[in-house]
């Protein structure tokens, strides 16, 4: 048996996957298939400071290997996930990770200082959203602003801070940088890529919000090659996410650089994956004889 | 255990009508829990997402599944063979609430009409109205009959049945029972909560939206809810698929 513990940020992870915000609401519905302690740890559905309702439907489109979606960032603000949400989320022995969004960086901070006041374990910065029309990615797509908004939130934050990076840029090793520079303790990456499809028939988008964001198998090659380029580039931990199915993913995605994982749209399909993904994950590590998991993260030989 | 993923045993899957078909599958375990207007979220295999079909009977542990091609995945199912295993989640959603001692309309539009028989079955002597395009997509109409329910056709072209609109038959029978339970297109729900509404009928409906996961984790299924002089967001496949058609909001 194998260790599947990862550290990041001083924080400790039973294992190395973490449930994706956003595909995972608050938890309670996946509670229904097996403990969430199956999973090292848990990043919740975006917050933003004000409850949202989200775009109009329809929000989520099937792609070859993938989906997009366009969800709005919906949720009930983050008091009421303090009060209602987070209590129920620290019983269940994993990694508690708050996603904040907001759409000006003053929004952000005061997330960040409620948060820093609560239980949860760490913040994930959402700065990639690329489906509401305020905020979101335009603070994730130049050097400054990614640079400007971690500083700016790392001065109001005192938990582990996870700066969440998008792929819809043109160069992501100067990106991470940028966060590394502005005090993030680790980046998460990557958020979806934007894409669009349109009904033939009705030559309208299949989204309402005419674009959404693309993940799962689909984006899984580009998330390697991002996470790789990212870990040449800054000393702090990557969190590597982007249609991660199976466990051989999960050992490529270690491989690239990254030191924990984060597990999306695979759930829609299998529920059970992030149980499956451990087993593999161990299986592999024993027959190979790695004594721990770490040891696997940046291990890639390249060309 | 309100829901799990299961492998169940595929028994028949045979072409009803024009592009409809019914799937029959065994898993005892999961197939008594299904309640009338409920659903099943069928993984089909190269397919990112699972397809959302309703629940058209449970009996014996076997789920009846009719359900209607509409794109790649419907298709692939349509190939499913007997003896294949299949991957359902289920049951999901909650279903129509059903009153004993109170007589019910069920009214079901194209391929709304499957989760009514299994609603029909839970029902005493109800009225069911089914409503098709056309003679070619009529299904069920014998099951309906050996469920004990009083059967209207209609089709929108006269080839059968009635002609005319499910709605048509509704005002002309509104006297006739206490409440409604409905499923089908969007434009035909709309239709029967104003009827019912104007004449001071309960009504339940069954409505449909692109999905995920199928539980309500994800949140796109949103359908916009009126509670309490407020607008909100709900979820088709946690909050409903049945809704109080009276805080639905077309």
């Amino acid at each position: 048996m194998a260790d599947l513990s990862v550290k990041i940020a001083g924080v400790k992870f039973n294992n190395p996957l973490i449930a994706a915000s956003g595909t995972f609401g608050f938890g309670r519905e996946y509670g229904e298939f097996y403990p969430l302690e199956k999973f090292g740890g848990i990043s919740c559905k975006g917050i933003t400071l004000e409850r949202r309702s989200g775009n109009p439907p329809p929000r989520i489109a099937e792609t070859p290997s993938g989906i997009l979606n366009a969800v709005g960032l919906q949720n009930p603000g983050v008091d009421v996930f303090i009060k209602d949400d987070l209590p129920w989320l620290k019983r269940q022995n994993t990694v508690v990770i708050a996603n904040i969004a907001g759409n000006t960086q003053e929004e952000y901070c005061e997330m960040a200082e409620k948060l820093s006041d609560s239980d949860v374990d760490m913040i994930e910065m959402n700065i990639s959203c690329p489906n509401v029309k305020s905020g979101g990615v335009q603070f994730g797509t130049s050097c400054e602003s990614v640079g400007e908004i971690t500083s700016a939130v790392r001065r109001h934050c005192k938990k582990p801070l996870i700066v969440k990076l998008s792929p819809n840029v043109t160069d992501i090793s100067e990106i991470a940088k940028s966060a590394e520079a502005g005090g993030a303790d680790a980046v998460s990456m990557i958020n979806t890529i934007t894409g669009m499809r349109i009904d033939i028939n009705s030559r309208r988008p299949i989204i309402h919000n005419n674009t959404g964001g693309m993940s799962g198998p689909a984006v899984f090659p580009v998330a390697v090659r991002m996470v790789w380029q990212a870990a040449n580039a800054i000393n702090i931990p990557i969190i590597g996410m982007g249609g991660i199915s199976t466990w051989q993913d999960a050992v490529e995605m270690l491989i690239a650089g990254a030191s924990a994982l984060q597990i999306g749209t695979i759930l829609f399909s299998d529920p059970y994956a992030p149980i499956k993904i451990n087993e593999g994950l161990n299986e592999y590590l024993d027959k190979n004889g790695i004594e721990s998991i770490t040891q696997l993260t940046g291990t890639i030989k390249p060309w | 255990m309100k829901y799990d993923t299961g492998m169940f045993t595929l028994l028949s899957n045979e072409q009803i009508a024009d592009g409809i078909f019914d799937m029959r599958v065994k898993n005892k375990k999961i197939a008594e829990l299904a309640k009338c207007g409920q659903f099943a979220h069928i993984y089909v295999p190269s397919k990112t997402l699972r397809r959302p079909i309703s629940v058209c009977d449970s009996v014996n542990g076997v789920l009846r599944l009719v359900y209607q091609v509409k794109g790649e995945g419907t298709r692939l199912m349509s190939l499913m063979k007997p003896g294949d295993t299949v991957d359902i989640l289920a049951p999901l959603g909650n279903g129509f609430n059903i009153h004993k001692g109170k007589r019910y309309c069920l009214i079901g539009g194209g391929i709304g009409v499957p989760p009514m028989l299994f609603t029909a079955k839970q029902t005493e002597n109800p009225l069911v109205i089914t409503g098709f395009r056309s003679k070619d997509l009529v299904i069920l109409q014998n099951d309906f009959k050996n469920a004990g329910a009083e059967l209207v056709l209609t089709t929108d072209d006269g080839s059968a049945g009635v002609h005319g609109f499910v709605t048509d038959v509704l005002k002309n029978r509104i006297n006739d029972f206490d409440e409604v339970c409905a499923c089908g297109p969007a434009p035909m729900l709309k239709s029967i909560a104003q009827v019912c509404r104007e004449n001071g009928k309960p009504c339940q409906i069954s409505l449909e939206e692109r999905m995920g996961c199928g539980i309500g984790a994800c949140l796109v299924c949103a359908v916009k809810i009126r509670k309490n002089g407020e607008e909100i967001m709900q979820h088709v496949c946690k909050d409903g698929p049945v809704f109080n058609a009276e805080e639905v909001v077309f």
